[in-house]
């Protein structure tokens, strides 16, 4: 299969082979994760830019961990530092650092749909970061090799999201990729937070909206944590206590769940307000796991966007024996 | 003179329709006769609008002309020249320029600068409260004197319903219209479309429908208290429309006016271009029928375009930055045509009354084709098929979601006090 994709802005529009082939993609690349000497040679010479225009900690590290193991140099635009404070538009930045000819683009912006409008005007391939309220690809797709790896499969898993499911982006990508290989979805949390139009944003996709989290739970297979902030821009606040009181995830209300349910968050961790540390520590958690397969990930990711390769190509982690990638480590 | 041959007349305030030459001296229609039999005298200039329909002249009484203060998106000149290549020989300026059109000698520059520099009439609309910030009524009586034709603080509602009630008593006795944007702002805040699974899946976040309906609600209900003449501009709600439906029953003195990206697009077609960003913003499938169901049964008194130009350097920007508003003038008969026509919904008579006559009566005016009326005229075409590119309009901005497409039918000839001020 030749992948059909330039750019990687969601999940929504990827059909399952794609999505398969990017997990699949990934695999030789978690396998170098454990190596002594981690660093490929692959894109020795490239340039990744990564403009994080919102704040992050964790995924700006694993994109730039990522794009150095492939042997590739980094560019960092942090929205702190950047001119975006001094009035220049977000497309006159973009055309700035891409004057600096790198061989693609990693952004994360606040804006839903920032991403999508950058690479209509841009020739280099575009990675979606995280944009708003919309979509984090990299993160849906670092949450299928992980539960893949735990589970076994990723077919026909009851996944429950327990959240602020309205404002996340990590949901949208998780259904977007899991329901298209026949996962069923219950969302679950305060009302507010999880309107009924959830139920219809993946037409095909069985998707219900609960208020309970022990309905929520009943059965569920991969149980989807989401970070809280009762507090938000235009809202008016909403009691930490009564969410911990309704939707904290804890070991009692945990049992509900399938017995082998595994527990995703995708950071960072409220403890004590959506999880209790006995769960978000637990033999169940995936969380650690979720963080070491997010570079293996964004490996796969860079590696197919930037050297273009298809299926048909030898997986560059395959082909480098670890002595090779230890030469290939300059 | 100006002696306009062959067209088919088409007037809703008269109900004729047919074949007729039509006659025009400086500011006045002269006569109107059978096709040859009119007398011109020996020099007058003749059009010939074989095959096109020959209409009063088309108001849009909701535009933004951006001036005074934001010149480098829209001024009069060029906002004008739009709006006559658009068909349109006159349009009611929103006051939420920069300064407010909150006083009169606002009022009165603008009408200067309409004088020296304008293709079309311009009407302006006076703000209902000091610097539209909802607080102490303008000096709408000296607005008046100057020249306009009715209040509004566009851009946002009128902020309390003490403070409507009170526009609504005042603008009674000074017999001008409230047209009011209806948006309860708390309910809007931080919303960049409409609420739905749309906005749902794109992350954006949207505004309900009852966005709108609580505040058209509060203000039929002030009407009914008042009695005022109250317009709820560019209404895009099912709801909302039934309160007016509901008002008017009542014989309440309350009319609507609809754009035609309301009646054309939906939420649905939004796709983080900014160009699909207006407020209220394009509404549910839903509501869209229900808007074509108002055009049609006269619940709807006008389409107006709420031209709202804003400079690329503004608009071209991430969907949740850029400012609500699009082009809206030179697209509106097109897409009338395609839209209402064309489909079937309402005839070519009722589309003339929307673009004319209905908007006239909203602000107290007559609209016809009769000797001894003013000579203004849209004359256009129902079968002309062109493609409309936004990078040629007189406009000063771009931001069109119709750039691109195709239509079939445009106005030829704009005709404003006798003069020819725009012609294919």
């Amino acid at each position: 299969m030749t992948h059909r994709f330039r750019d990687l802005l969601a999940l929504e529009p990827l059909a399952a082979d794609e999505l398969s082939f990017l997990l699949d993609q990934s695999k030789p690349f978690q396998e170098i994760q454990r190596h002594p000497l981690k660093k490929l040679a692959t894109l020795r010479g490239k340039t990744v830019a990564l403009a994080f225009f919102e704040t992050s900690t964790r995924t700006r590290i694993s994109f730039g961990t990522a794009a150095s193991r492939l042997g590739a140099d980094t560019m960092n635009l942090q929205a702190e530092a950047s001119s975006l404070k001094k009035g220049e538009t977000l497309l006159d930045t973009v055309f700035n650092l891409n004057a600096m000819k790198p061989d693609c683009l990693v952004m994360r912006h606040a804006a839903s749909g920032a991403p999508h409008y950058v690479a209509r005007h841009l020739d280099i391939p575009v990675v979606n970061a995280g944009d708003g309220t919309h979509e984090h690809p990299s993160q849906g797709l670092l949450d299928a090799l992980t539960i893949r790896d735990r589970l076994g499969t990723i077919k026909n898993l009851n996944v429950t999201i327990l959240g602020d499911i309205l404002h996340s982006r990590v949901a949208r990508s998780n259904i977007h990729l899991l329901g298209k290989f026949g996962c069923r979805f219950t969302l679950c949390g305060p009302a507010m937070w999880v309107p009924r139009d959830l139920e219809k944003i993946a037409p095909g996709t069985p998707i219900r909206c609960v208020y309970r989290i022990e309905e929520a739970l009943e059965g569920a297979h991969v149980i989807v944590m989401l970070r809280v902030q009762t507090e938000r821009l235009n809202d008016p606040p909403l009691s930490a206590g009564d969410y911990i009181l309704l939707y904290q995830l804890n070991h009692e209300r945990l049992r509900r769940a399938n017995r082998d349910a595994i527990v995703l968050h995708p950071g960072p961790i409220n403890r004590g307000i959506e999880i209790t540390p006995e769960v978000a520590d637990g033999p169940q958690s995936c969380v650690l796991e979720q963080v070491t397969n997010g570079v293996a990930v964004r490996m796969a990711i860079l590696y197919l966007l930037v050297s273009g390769a298809t299926e048909t190509d030898t997986h560059p982690a395959l082909e480098a024996k670890p002595k090779e990638s230890a030469n290939a480590s300059d | 003179m100006l002696l306009i041959k062959n067209g088919r007349v088409l007037d809703p305030a008269s109900k004729t329709d047919g074949v007729l030459d039509v006659l025009l001296d400086g500011e006045k229609i002269t006569e109107l006769g059978p096709p040859g039999k009119l007398l011109a005298p020996p020099g007058t200039e003749v059009f010939d609008a074989s095959g096109l329909i020959v209409a009063p002249g088309f108001i849009d009484i909701h535009v933004h002309l951006r001036e005074p203060g934001q010149e480098s998106s829209e001024t009069i000149e060029t906002g004008t020249r739009a709006a006559a290549r658009g068909g349109f020989t006159a349009v009611c300026c929103m006051p939420n320029t920069k300064p407010v059109n909150d006083n009169a000698s606002v009022t009165r520059f603008i009408l200067d600068r309409a004088r020296v520099a304008g293709s079309v009439r311009v009407w302006p609309i006076g703000a209902a409260s000091v610097g539209s910030k909802g607080e102490a009524i303008a000096e709408i009586a000296a607005m008046k004197d100057a020249g306009i034709v009715g209040v509004s603080d566009d851009g946002r509602p009128i902020s309390t319903a003490k403070l409507a009630r009170q526009v609504m008593d005042y603008c009674r006795s000074l017999d001008l219209p409230v047209m009011e944007h209806a948006e309860d702002v708390a309910l809007a805040a931080g919303a960049v479309m409409r609420e739905g699974v749309t906005s749902t899946r794109l992350g954006l976040r949207g505004m309900p429908a009852a966005t709108e309906s609580v505040c058209v609600a509060r203000d039929v209900q002030l009407a009914e208290l008042t009695g005022a003449r109250l317009h709820i501009a560019h209404l895009s709600a099912k709801a909302s429309l039934e309160q007016v439906r509901w008002a008017k029953s009542r014989g309440l003195r309350v009319s609507c006016e609809v754009t035609p990206h309301h009646f054309t697009l939906i939420d649905e077609d939004v796709q983080y271009d900014a160009r699909f960003k207006m407020n209220p913003p394009l509404a549910a499938r839903e509501d869209r029928e229900a808007l074509l169901a108002g055009l049609a049964d006269g619940t709807v008194d006008a389409i107006a375009t709420d031209h709202a130009p804003h400079e690329p350097a503004l608009k071209d920007v991430e969907f949740d930055r850029a400012p609500f508003g699009i082009l809206g003038f030179e697209t509106a008969l097109g897409l009338a045509l395609e839209q209402l026509v064309e489909s079937g919904r309402i005839s070519l008579m009722r589309m003339v009354e929307l673009f004319t006559t209905g908007p006239a009566r909203v602000l107290g005016m007559e609209r016809r084709i009769a000797s001894g009326q003013p000579a203004d005229l849209t004359i256009f075409s129902t079968a002309e098929a062109w493609t409309y590119e936004v990078k040629n309009s007189p406009s000063k901005s771009r931001n069109s979601p119709f750039d691109g497409r195709d239509f079939k039918g445009r106005p030829m000839a704009t005709i404003v006090a006798g003069r020819v001020v725009d012609k294919q």
